[in-house]
Formats: C-alpha cells, sequence, structure tokens
C-alpha cells in the first residue's frame, strides 16, 4: 500500500503532501506518542485524534511518512509548516479512529508488531 | 576520544511545541554522517524522549551529545527537582506528569522505560532539589 491508497480508503483530504508513492507497510493509532514511540515498525503511518507538534515529531523520530488526522481534525499552521520541513504528509479522515483503523486493517495493513 | 563530534543544546522549558527539536538536528547530523538507520532512530526516540522528560518535568536544561565511529554518548542535564523514587519512575505506566501533559499526548509512563528500551547503556544521577542529569549510550553496529 503506498500514501495515496491510504488517502482513498480513508477518503480522506490532504492538508500537506509529501511523498504519495511511499510504500506503507504498517500503522498505528494513538493519542499517546510514548504509545507510538515504544514500537518501532517500518514505514509506518500514525493516526490520530490528538492535534499538536509533537505528533509531528514523533513521526519524524520514527521516520514515519504519513500522518492522518482523524474525526476531520485539522492542524494549525505552525504544525502544518512543521511537516512541510519533514517531507511528512497530512491528512485528514471525517472517520473517527476505530472506524479509520478498521478500514486501513481490512484492507490488508497490519499493526507491524505480535503484540 | 579526540575524533568525537560534540553538540550542545540548549533546551527550553518554555515552550512545549519547541521540544524535540534538539533530537531532530542530532538526527539530522547523523543521517548526513551516514549512520545506520536503527542506530539513529534509537539515538532519536531515546533523546526525544529525554528531551521531553526536560520540559515536563525541570522547565528545560541542556543536552551535550559526542557522537563517536561506534556509539553516540548523550548527556541530558537540568536543574529540576530531582526524581525521588527512580525505580519507580523506570516502571511502565508509572508517571508524576500533571494532567495537562496528557491531553499533549505524554505522561502516560513510558518515557524512562521507552529510553532504556532503546539505548545500549542509560544511567540517571539524581539529587532531589537540584537537578537530574541522564546518560545514553546507543552503540552503533557497522
Amino acid at each position: 500500500m503506498v500514501v495515496r491508497d491510504i488517502l482513498d480508503i480513508l477518503e480522506g483530504e490532504i492538508i500537506c503532501e509529501g511523498d504519495l508513492d511511499q510504500e506503507i507497510k504498517t500503522a498505528c493509532g494513538s493519542d499517546m506518542m510514548s504509545d507510538v514511540l515504544a514500537f518501532v515498525k517500518d514505514q509506518s503511518v500514525l493516526l490520530t485524534g490528538l492535534v499538536n507538534p509533537q505528533v509531528v515529531r514523533t513521526a519524524e523520530m520514527m521516520d514515519m511518512a504519513c500522518i492522518v488526522f482523524v474525526r476531520g481534525k485539522v492542524p494549525d499552521d505552525s504544525i502544518i509548516s512543521l511537516a512541510e520541513s519533514r517531507g511528512i504528509t497530512l491528512m485528514k479522515t471525517r472517520f473517527r479512529m476505530f472506524t479509520a483503523c478498521g478500514l486501513l486493517y481490512s484492507n490488508g495493513l497490519s499493526g507491524g508488531t505480535k503484540v | 576520544m579526540s575524533n568525537a563530534i560534540h553538540l550542545h543544546y540548549d533546551v527550553s522549558g518554555e515552550d512545549f511545541t519547541r521540544a524535540g527539536e534538539a533530537s531532530g538536528l542530532v538526527k539530522k547530523t547523523l543521517k548526513k554522517l551516514g549512520y545506520n538507520t536503527d542506530a539513529i532512530r534509537r539515538v532519536a526516540i531515546a533523546m526525544y524522549e529525554a528531551e521531553i522528560n526536560m520540559v515536563i518535568h525541570a522547565e528545560g536544561g541542556y543536552c551535550d551529545v559526542d557522537i563517536y565511529p561506534d556509539r553516540v554518548e548523550i548527556l541530558l542535564a537540568d536543574h529540576g527537582p530531582g526524581i525521588p523514587d527512580v525505580d519507580k519512575a523506570m516502571q511502565e505506566g508509572y508517571s508524576t506528569a500533571p494532567d495537562n501533559v496528557r491531553t499533549l499526548g505524554f505522561g502516560a509512563g513510558m518515557g524512562l522505560p521507552n529510553i532504556k528500551k532503546y539505548t545500549d547503556d542509560m544511567r540517571i544521577e539524581t539529587t532531589l532539589g537540584v537537578g537530574t542529569n541522564v546518560y545514553l549510550t546507543v552503540v552503533v553496529k557497522a
């Protein structure tokens, strides 16, 4: 799956465009950034309802290519410019966390860890 | 060792949104130097968590980073309140962070355990009312 597929599956809207052809192998859905940082996964997308710059910084440290804001949340300009400078794609989806994760999972994306 | 690259960053305790800036810069430097992805990520995550801790608990401090060919050593020093019970603080889920920090996505009691997980050596020197020094080493495998 590539970033563009996530956009389609979640009927999302791009807020900040990075590489839409970047391959995504795993996903992580959380509002707690330390939980995200606890499990390194490769080429991952982050789904979150949290809107602050630390979401982008967490994705940066984890080498994540894409962040999806659920429930249609929109980040402010400081968050967008931080993502732009890091080449991270930001998108929003109207779906809630559970549904958004379920849609990606049922389309073949895994959590990437065994537990 | 004389061939180390030394970096120094001050971490502001005033602005939570800027926490992680030093870790991001270290990550960028390591990338430029051609270190392997796994080592870079472990350094970045461990340092980021420690930086966040500094901002949440200690009103900031400073980081000294020494980059050697085979390892990265990081000192994070603050003049915060100190850690009363280090063993407890190392337990997953134990947190003394104020509630408002949780609304920012941290304070789940995973910071120190995460730092330990991603580093090859972690040492904490802390004195109540004086401050805390956290020493981290990440070994770089070729």
